[in-house]
């Protein structure tokens, strides 16, 4: 399930760590980044690639939020609605995005575009009310600027 | 005082820009000196932690056992997730090298040839940035075998989390980089002693190890006379909410909540006053406007006000602010990030954010006042972590010093007609 290259990365991450089960996280990474998701074909496999239970690869990622058990939007908007975002007006736009994409938080749209979510503080209160779209951080926010990013993405 | 941390120098992340403003001189100067001075550097400057505690830093490194015969590790924590915080990023982004020199340095001085950063997984592009300035850094022999041709060698690797606020936490942190869950950890043992794989670990916050450098170049003394002299040296302070200039100010420690807000950060928008001030962070306990007279940040004057300098991330809400709304996003974050190890946080920040709803909604009752007293009193010194406690404070600040917000929130009382019979 994974590229070659990718394998020739696992192997040189394993000189890194005493052990190979710390490759988890870091595994879990290529396969999200690869397929964009982890679905239990892909648990199984990264579990007999390190050689843990299958049982340890569902743990993690469920533990974890940043980790997608389930095919999820194109373009993944997560907007933080933590105090310092809530204090810049973070409510505005949550309703302006759930208005315009016609859907709610926590939702995919059917054509598998977009998906909302509320996130916790994203480490960007200076420059708050904020979201992110994949690892692109957009920040101090305005439902003008809102619509001209999303009108941006194709 | 002249940024130190974060200087206004163009390119400053590029190695070459950083060898030009003497970078990793220091690192040069400690391979000269003895392990344990440097330590010693370190303990006399009274550096103290900045991710949260003000744990003297010198003073943890002395806990690693000098004669073992299992690997040592350093844990750089990057994981920067407590609201109200944004600090770390900034080293990532602007100065990673400095933060590079400063584990180097604190590998030497305890003697560990292995150190993990881990940084959050929502920073994957500051993970990036990270990783080109060590891929940097290796490329010129300041990281890895026979550093600058002395017999001293370090490995650094860049770890990224995958979502998850309770990864800060030391043991948590350790466990997640060991492949686990994120799952604190019973102390004792300490990570001095059993630290990440069974083997002796310090774990120190991204900022703290980034003044290592500094105090190394010019000396513990110098250090010493920076700002507050029991929690000295250069803070990085993250203001954010109602004030017209955000952002993070580096500053001595020691200055006054007010010349933060009103100098550094351009003061509160439209002139209005201040009804609140989070001094450190989401778990530290919110502060009445009308009390910041006199209040520093350092951890003494922190402390006797009656808050902590936690993670220096200022929260300033303004006087039509709805404490009520803000305390129950509170609540609902660390309901949301609870681990689940322990009953009283598990369960108590779930019974704390029900109830803070109902405040919300005013639906709530007078005696929910002293339940939600009664079910944080019951959570803070109970756990495993002190997530627990950091639940727990926010709830009994706001509870002390703005009870009334709270009694403005309860439904009106339905008077019950006592209708005995008149004999
Ligand atoms: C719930 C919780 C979250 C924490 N998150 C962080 C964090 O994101 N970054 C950090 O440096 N310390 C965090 N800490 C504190 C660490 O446990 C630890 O004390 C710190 O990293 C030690 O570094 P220092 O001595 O340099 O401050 C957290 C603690 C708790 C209880
Ligand atoms: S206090 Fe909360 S977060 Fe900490 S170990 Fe217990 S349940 Fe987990
Ligand atoms: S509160 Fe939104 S980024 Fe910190």
């Amino acid at each position: 399930m994974l590229s070659q290259e990718k394998l020739q990365k696992i192997d040189e991450l394993k000189k890194k760590y005493p052990t190979t089960k710390a490759l988890v996280l870091p595994v879990l990474w290529m396969m999200q980044e690869e397929l964009g998701h982890i679905s239990t074909e892909a648990m199984k496999y990264v579990a007999s690639l390190l050689s843990v239970p299958y049982s340890h690869i569902f743990g993690v990622v469920t533990f974890y939020t940043m980790y997608q058990s389930k095919p999820i939007g194109k373009h993944h908007v997560e907007v933080c609605t933590n105090i310092s975002c809530l204090l810049r007006g973070s409510g505005k736009i949550v309703n302006h995005l759930e208005k315009r994409l016609g859907m709610k938080m926590g939702e995919t749209s059917k054509d598998m575009k977009w998906t909302l979510s509320e996130v916790e503080c994203m480490g960007s209160c200076g420059t708050a009310p904020m979201f992110c779209i994949g690892e692109e951080y957009h920040e101090n926010l305005t439902t003008e600027k809102v619509d001209k990013i999303l009108d941006g993405l194709k | 005082m002249e940024n130190i941390i974060l200087p206004n120098i163009p390119d400053l992340h590029k190695i070459d820009v950083y060898e030009l403003h003497g970078g990793y001189k220091a690192l040069r100067k400690a391979l000269e000196m003895k392990p344990e001075e440097v330590t010693d550097e370190v303990k006399k400057s009274n550096l103290r932690g900045r991710g949260g505690a003000c744990f003297p830093t010198g003073l943890k490194w002395t806990f690693m056992p000098k004669q073992t015969m299992k690997p040592k590790y350093l844990c750089v924590n990057g994981d920067e997730s407590e609201p109200g915080t944004f600090k770390d990023r900034q080293i990532f982004e602007f100065n990673p090298h400095l933060l590079i020199e400063g584990t180097l340095i604190a590998c030497y001085a305890m003697g560990i040839h292995t150190a993990y950063i881990y940084i959050r997984g929502e920073y994957g592009k500051w993970v990036k940035m990270m990783e080109k300035a060590l891929a940097d850094a290796y490329a010129k022999r300041y990281v890895g075998t026979q550093i600058l041709g002395t017999g001293f060698s370090t490995e650094i690797v860049i770890h990224k989390g995958a979502g998850a606020y309770i990864c800060g936490e030391e043991s948590a942190l350790m466990n997640s980089l060991e492949g686990e869950r994120g799952y604190p950890r019973v102390k004792p043992p300490f990570p001095a002693q059993v630290g990440v794989w069974g083997c002796p670990t310090t774990i120190n916050n991204v900022e703290t190890i980034s003044n290592v450098p500094h105090i190394i170049n010019n000396g513990w003394e110098w250090y010493s006379k920076i700002g507050a002299p029991k929690h000295p040296g250069p803070i990085l302070v993250g203001v954010s909410g109602h004030v017209n200039k955000p952002g993070v100010y580096e500053m001595p420690t020691g200055v006054p909540l007010l010349d933060i807000i009103n100098k550094y950060a351009g003061g509160v928008i439209d002139g209005k006053s201040i009804k609140a001030v989070i001094p450190g962070g989401s778990s530290t306990p919110i502060l009445r406007g009308d009390q910041l007279d006199g209040v520093c940040m350092d951890a003494d004057s922190m402390k006797a006000a009656g808050s902590a300098v936690g993670t220096a991330g200022v929260i300033v809400m303004d006087e039509d602010t709805d404490l009520i709304q803000v305390l129950t996003r509170i609540a609902k974050f660390y309901y949301h990030e609870s681990c689940g190890q322990c009953t009283p946080c598990r369960e108590g920040t779930g019974w704390l954010w029900k109830i803070m709803k109902k405040f919300e909604r005013s639906e709530a009752r007078k005696e929910d006042i002293d339940l939600l007293l009664d079910i944080a009193n019951n959570v803070e010194g109970n756990t495993i972590c002190a997530l627990g406690d950091a639940a727990a404070w926010p709830i009994q600040a706001m509870l002390r010093r703005f009870r009334d917000e709270f009694e403005k929130r309860v439904k009106p009382e339905i008077v019950r007609v006592e209708t005995g019979a008149v004999a």
